[in-house]
């Protein structure tokens, strides 16, 4: 059996379906298994660095890993069906096919922040490239001081892993901090935008660090909002989403003025990406 | 090795059949100049004879036109819209292969090109330059893009010296002509009654040598620099530096991008002829019988609507700003990716934009200084 280089152009590695759960109307996770043993064997990820999934005769979309990289069983991607590939991968059942290659990019900084309260900001789907920073934490949790939790969403139905939310909530040195801008029947959160949330966080500006992933409009009221409070932008990091279709830094298409966000990212630091953040068109 | 005039052959005009035999010789095919619905264009060469000879190459922004030369040269045309880029970096070809069996079992198979050896003659100093981006972007050691190496592997570059310079060349300001001085394997000036030949590689030597040309004379030498000289001072287009990138990214919300947008009409012309823009995209088309499905790469443009396509939204939506992005990029983050700015100053985007959007005065608008429209 041939076996490819982890980070590759392609092809693709075929890889098998091994569940599919439904999160939303629209948002559905697959757990995926690499068919080649030895690429499986091989393949080692970071929280924050994506896979390209590759539905036949359709195409290949960029998809974040939202697993833990400690769990061997599978590797999780929680896509919203909205275009061609995306759509095709949500009719997908366990035993389907699907080609994998990746994993791609830069992940977040997480060697570098031990000792650091922990403020995660997402929007909507957002949350899915940080969640697994969330299981990366909890599972080394003596290594980290505060975890703040602070996710927004549009529409109460938009927010995925309630359960996990409430379960997140209840634990010690931890805050949860959940928005939906519309409200609904029993949503037991903040009714309003997210940024309305972020004064409520509990941290130690001197010794946190942030991770970010949303909405470019939301994370730049996050970082102002965060930076006022006396973090440091060293220590502000946000993910970054643009038009991907090779994924190692060639078709040009995902370019943030010098970076390639496939390469280069997705996960930058506020100095890095701060430039040009509030330039629409970039 | 060297590439001084020094150690130079002569070859007469009479003999210029000589030079294609000795590359067929070394197992080239030649490619060459051709007049193709009045622009010239690489084609196969067989004989010398067929070369186009006596035309210059008219070029104004939005305009080119072949006209007669005076001097009944060979290579006396600046450029054409193409040159070295579709045979390295091909507008398109297949990547990788997805097959299906009826039980759905996937399998990817890599698809291997397998490029002719092939000779370019008549490639200039920008087209030069270029291609040593072209290289930098699909050839760093790390990541080698496996096709595009196979492809530039096979290139023999058989260089001229841009003698009659069009109105909208401006390599002398961006440094990179219009003398061949790098990345040739045999380079050809040519005078009057001949050629003198430079070799500047061993595949270069190794034909230069079949050859067994006379050498240069001291007066030849001299002929063939002050051309150069000559047709550096003849061009009339510039760009203020080498390097805008300062003085560019400080103008991001300059209004002259708002005034080109009304003017360009976002063809992707500009791209397409760019010899150093490597936007692509990968698109994927199933064989009718259902069975595979071929992952194809194929020329993109940033101008285009899907080049900043996302889910639900467009990074780009407006002429604006994917003109912003195309210029910003080639000539000011291009030095954050490689070093150096990504303009080689062919001109090809001036005289092949239907708008006749002219890159350099574009550029002296948005860094007019602080008296702005």
């Amino acid at each position: 059996m041939k076996i490819h280089s982890p980070i590759d152009s392609g092809p693709p590695h075929a890889a098998t379906v091994l569940a599919r759960t439904q999160e939303s109307p629209t948002i559905f996770t697959l757990k995926l298994q690499l068919d080649d043993a030895a690429a499986q064997a091989a393949y080692r990820f970071a929280p924050g660095q994506f896979n390209m999934l590759y539905l036949y005769g359709v195409g290949e979309v960029p998809i974040s890993i939202m697993s833990d990289p400690g769990d061997r069983s599978g590797i999780g991607h929680t896509i919203r069906a909205l275009g061609r590939v995306t759509q095709g991968l949500s009719a997908l059942q366990p035993g389907d096919k699907v080609g994998l290659r990746g994993p791609f990019g830069r992940g977040w900084p997480l060697q570098e922040v031990g000792g650091n309260d922990i403020v995660l900001v997402t929007g909507g789907l957002g949350c899915a490239p940080v969640v697994s920073v969330i299981h990366y934490i909890l599972k080394r949790r003596e290594r980290f001081g505060k975890l703040v939790i602070i996710q927004g969403v549009k529409h109460t139905e938009d927010l995925i892993w309630r359960e996990q939310y409430d379960r997140w909530a209840k634990l010690p040195n931890t805050q949860v901090l959940v928005a939906a801008s519309q409200g609904g029947d029993k949503w037991p959160w903040h009714v309003g935008h997210v940024v309305e949330l972020f004064s409520l966080a509990r941290f130690d500006p001197t010794c946190a660090t942030a991770m970010m992933c949303g909405p470019e409009g939301m994370m730049r009221a996050a970082a102002d909002s965060l930076l006022q409070r006396g973090l440091s932008p060293m220590r502000l990091f946000l993910s970054m989403e643009r038009n991907m279709q090779c994924a190692v830094g060639r078709c040009g298409h995902c370019q943030f003025g010098g970076a390639f966000v496939c390469r280069d990212g997705p996960v930058f630091s506020w100095n890095e990406a701060k430039s040009l953040l509030g330039h629409r068109g970039f | 090795m060297t590439s001084g005039f020094e150690h130079a052959g002569f070859l007469s005009v009479e003999h210029l059949n000589s030079l294609l035999a000795g590359l067929r010789a070394n197992a080239y095919q030649c490619l060459g100049p051709s007049v193709v619905n009045g622009a010239i264009v690489m084609r196969e060469l067989h004989t010398a004879d067929a070369l186009p000879r006596g035309l210059q190459a008219a070029q104004t922004a939005g305009q080119y036109r072949l006209t007669p030369d005076p001097e009944n040269r060979y290579f006396a045309w600046a450029n054409g819209p193409q040159a070295i880029k579709p045979q390295a970096f091909v507008p398109q070809e297949s990547l990788w292969r997805a097959e299906r069996d009826e039980s759905g079992v996937l399998q990817f198979v890599a698809v291997h090109p397998e490029p002719a050896r092939q000779a370019i003659i008549g490639v200039r100093a920008c087209d030069l330059a270029a291609l040593a981006l072209q290289d930098a972007h699909f050839l760093p050691d790390t990541r080698r893009d496996a096709h595009y190496a196979r492809r530039r592997e096979q290139l023999f570059l058989v260089a001229v010296q841009c003698a009659v310079p069009a109105a909208t060349c401006f390599c002398a300001s961006t440094g990179d002509g219009p003398t061949p001085t790098v990345g040739y394997d045999l380079m050809l000036v040519e005078l009057a009654d001949g050629f003198v030949v430079v070799p500047g590689s061993d595949k270069g030597e190794a034909v230069f040598r079949m050859l067994e040309l006379p050498a240069v004379t001291p007066q030849q030498i001299e002929a063939a620099r002050q051309q150069g000289l000559e047709a550096a001072a003849a061009q009339t287009r510039s760009l203020p530096s080498p390097d805008l990138r300062e003085a560019l990214m400080k103008q991001l919300e300059h209004p002259r991008w708002d005034e080109v947008a009304t003017r360009c009409l976002a063809c992707g012309n500009c791209t397409a002829v760019c010899p150093t823009c490597f936007c692509h995209a990968e698109t994927d088309t199933p064989v009718l019988d259902g069975r595979s499905s071929e992952h194809v790469r194929i020329w993109d443009s940033c101008f285009g609507e899907s080049h900043g396509h996302l889910h639900g939204f467009n990074v780009r939506p407006d002429i604006r700003s994917r003109y912003r992005q195309w210029l910003t990029h080639k000539l000011a983050t291009w030095h954050d990716q490689f070093g150096r700015s990504g303009c080689v100053g062919c001109g090809r985007c001036i005289a092949w934009c239907p708008a006749g959007i002219d890159l350099t005065e574009e550029v002296a608008a948005l860094t007019a200084g602080e008296a702005q429209p």
